[in-house]
């Protein structure tokens, strides 16, 4: 299998067999997958990158699993856009997209989701399960769809319908619950100590979140081998973050690509920042919020890696921009209606952050700054609804003149 | 009858693979030094240097975070299930 060597728990040091495990029994402290990052150094080039597929498994050698036996629906490798447009707008010359939300189940998810199914089978799992705040239902479904495995699927009652319809189409058991994510979260937790089951982000999570370190990869690769000047992503449980900057570390110590200089931004929405406002009051405990946010994706109240994040913030001397709630939407439409590419809430998120840190000065107009899209827009159909609309008229000229031209 | 507090997996080395365990305590600092008597080495795991719960340590009393209340002074009764979560998860 693969580099990866062992566990280890990220508080106290001590190390643990590469089990499905995810807790520390001494200090609780999360547990991650360590490599023989010399082992790697021998084999990894940038030739031997680009020959390999054109999904994230090209990075497999610093992945947790063995890419040949990959839960595989070609996930990765999606496109970073240069956004012109956005970019004038915001003042900026180097502004690109990532635009993460053409993946096969049309968020980032994919990419933990591939890692952590793909462990599950290894560890001969049968059935897949997760708490989700909606993208990852959708993933955990599909995957398991396509590994054969039976799926679990929890999510709080109050989703948006293109989650929940998008993860029950796969023939998972879909069980909603009258509750935040926060009380899916703690259920989920006790059932994963119950049931012999592979819940990818409680059981396989040091695996899944190693998924998240090929969007720095990617980025770096496609900026033609060097990390940006900026990255903005929008944070739930601050995993993502954390692993994006974890990506373009170890990228720079493999010495694929120069020394990295990338400010770490990270976004939340007002009614759910937990993380962004323990940056602002600048302490490193973070304390949990009861959400009440549009970014339903985002609404992580007591976030797991939030700690770490303020770490990752503080490593890359980044910051954390809170988002009103109305501009939630704005964001959307500004990224649509400039660059055609229609984003979830969490985008919308993204976009006004920048807006933002550019407005304070944060980001200079010269600098490469990436923008992670990670979610869709069809899946939040309800977050923007009553901001368009369509004409109807009857088929004569008449009526399009009068409605429409007229109008 | 004392409070019921749930015991997550990796707890169950301390508390000799028990699940659940019942401690008799007027709030969360009492309870986890009863636990303590029941079971040594528990405290440490809960509970840090400075004497509050740990980073990534979660406390719950009837569903609600404890954060949400009043911490280790939380007051519990006899028929409340506590439960104690590590904070792993998210997504
Ligand atoms: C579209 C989207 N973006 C970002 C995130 C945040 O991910 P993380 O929990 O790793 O911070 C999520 C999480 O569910 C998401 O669905
Ligand atoms: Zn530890």
């Amino acid at each position: 299998m693969a580099f990866a060597s062992a566990l280890k728990c990220r508080e106290c040091g001590r190390e643990y067999p590469t089990d499905p495990l995810n807790v520390c029994e001494f200090c609780f402290g999360p547990l991650e997958v360590v490599y023989d990052y010399e082992a790697i150094s021998r084999v990894v080039s940038r030739e031997r990158i680009l020959n390999g597929p054109l999904t994230m498994w090209r990075y497999q050698d610093l992945l947790p699993v063995d890419g040949d036996n990959a839960v595989d629906l070609q996930t990765g490798f999606t496109p970073l856009m240069k956004a012109p447009n956005l970019g004038r707008m915001l003042g900026l010359d180097h502004l690109y997209i990532k635009n993460d939300a053409v993946n096969p189940t049309n968020s980032f998810k994919d990419r933990v989701v591939s890692v952590a199914s793909t462990k599950a089978l290894e560890y001969e799992f049968k059935t897949l399960a997760c708490a989700s705040t909606g993208n990852l239902a959708g993933s955990v479904a599909a995957h398991a769809a396509r590994a054969g495995m039976t799926a679990y699927i929890f999510i709080p009652a109050d989703l948006e319908k293109g989650k929940v319809i998008g993860a029950a189409i796969y023939g998972p058991t879909v069980v909603a619950i009258n509750g935040s994510y926060d009380d899916v979260n703690r259920l989920c937790s006790e059932l994963a100590d119950t049931y012999p089951w592979a819940f990818v982000n409680i059981n396989m999570r040091p695996y899944y979140a190693e998924g998240s370190k090929t969007l720095g990869y990617e980025v770096a690769e496609q900026l033609g081998w060097q990390a940006p000047a900026h990255c903005i992503v929008p944070s739930a449980s601050g995993s993502m973050f954390t692993k994006i900057w974890k990506g373009f570390k170890e990228f720079e110590d493999l010495e694929l690509i120069p020394k990295v200089h990338t400010h770490m931004h990270m976004t939340q929405a007002a009614g759910c920042a937990p993380i962004a406002e323990a940056y602002e009051a600048g302490v490193t405990r973070v304390r949990p919020v009861k959400p009440d946010t549009v970014a339903k994706s985002l609404a992580i109240g007591n976030p797991a890696d939030g700690y770490y994040s303020l770490k990752t913030i503080q490593e890359s001397d980044g910051d954390a921009t809170i988002v009103p709630e109305e501009e939630v939407v704005t964001g959307i439409q500004m990224l649509a209606e400039t660059e055609g590419i229609f984003t979830e809430t969490a985008g919308g998120v993204v976009i006004s952050g920048l807006k933002r840190l550019v407005e304070r000065g944060a980001i200079k107009r010269d600098e490469v700054t990436v923008a992670y899209i990670t979610g869709n827009g069809l899946k939040t159909l309800e977050a923007v609804e009553h901001t368009v609309k369509p004409v109807t008229i009857d088929p004569t000229t008449a009526s399009f003149e009068a409605e429409v031209l007229s109008a | 009858m004392g409070v019921t507090v749930r015991i997550p997996a990796p707890l169950r080395r301390v508390t000799n693979d028990l699940d659940r365990v019942e401690v008799d305590a007027e709030n969360l600092a009492d309870m986890v030094d009863a636990m303590e008597e029941q079971f040594p080495g528990i405290k440490e795991r809960l509970i840090d240097e400075t004497g509050g719960l740990r980073h990534f340590v979660n406390i719950y009393v009837n569903g609600e975070d404890v954060q949400f209340l009043q911490g280790l002074d939380t007051e519990i009764k006899a028929s409340d299930e506590v439960s104690i979560v590590p904070a792993v998860a998210g997504g």
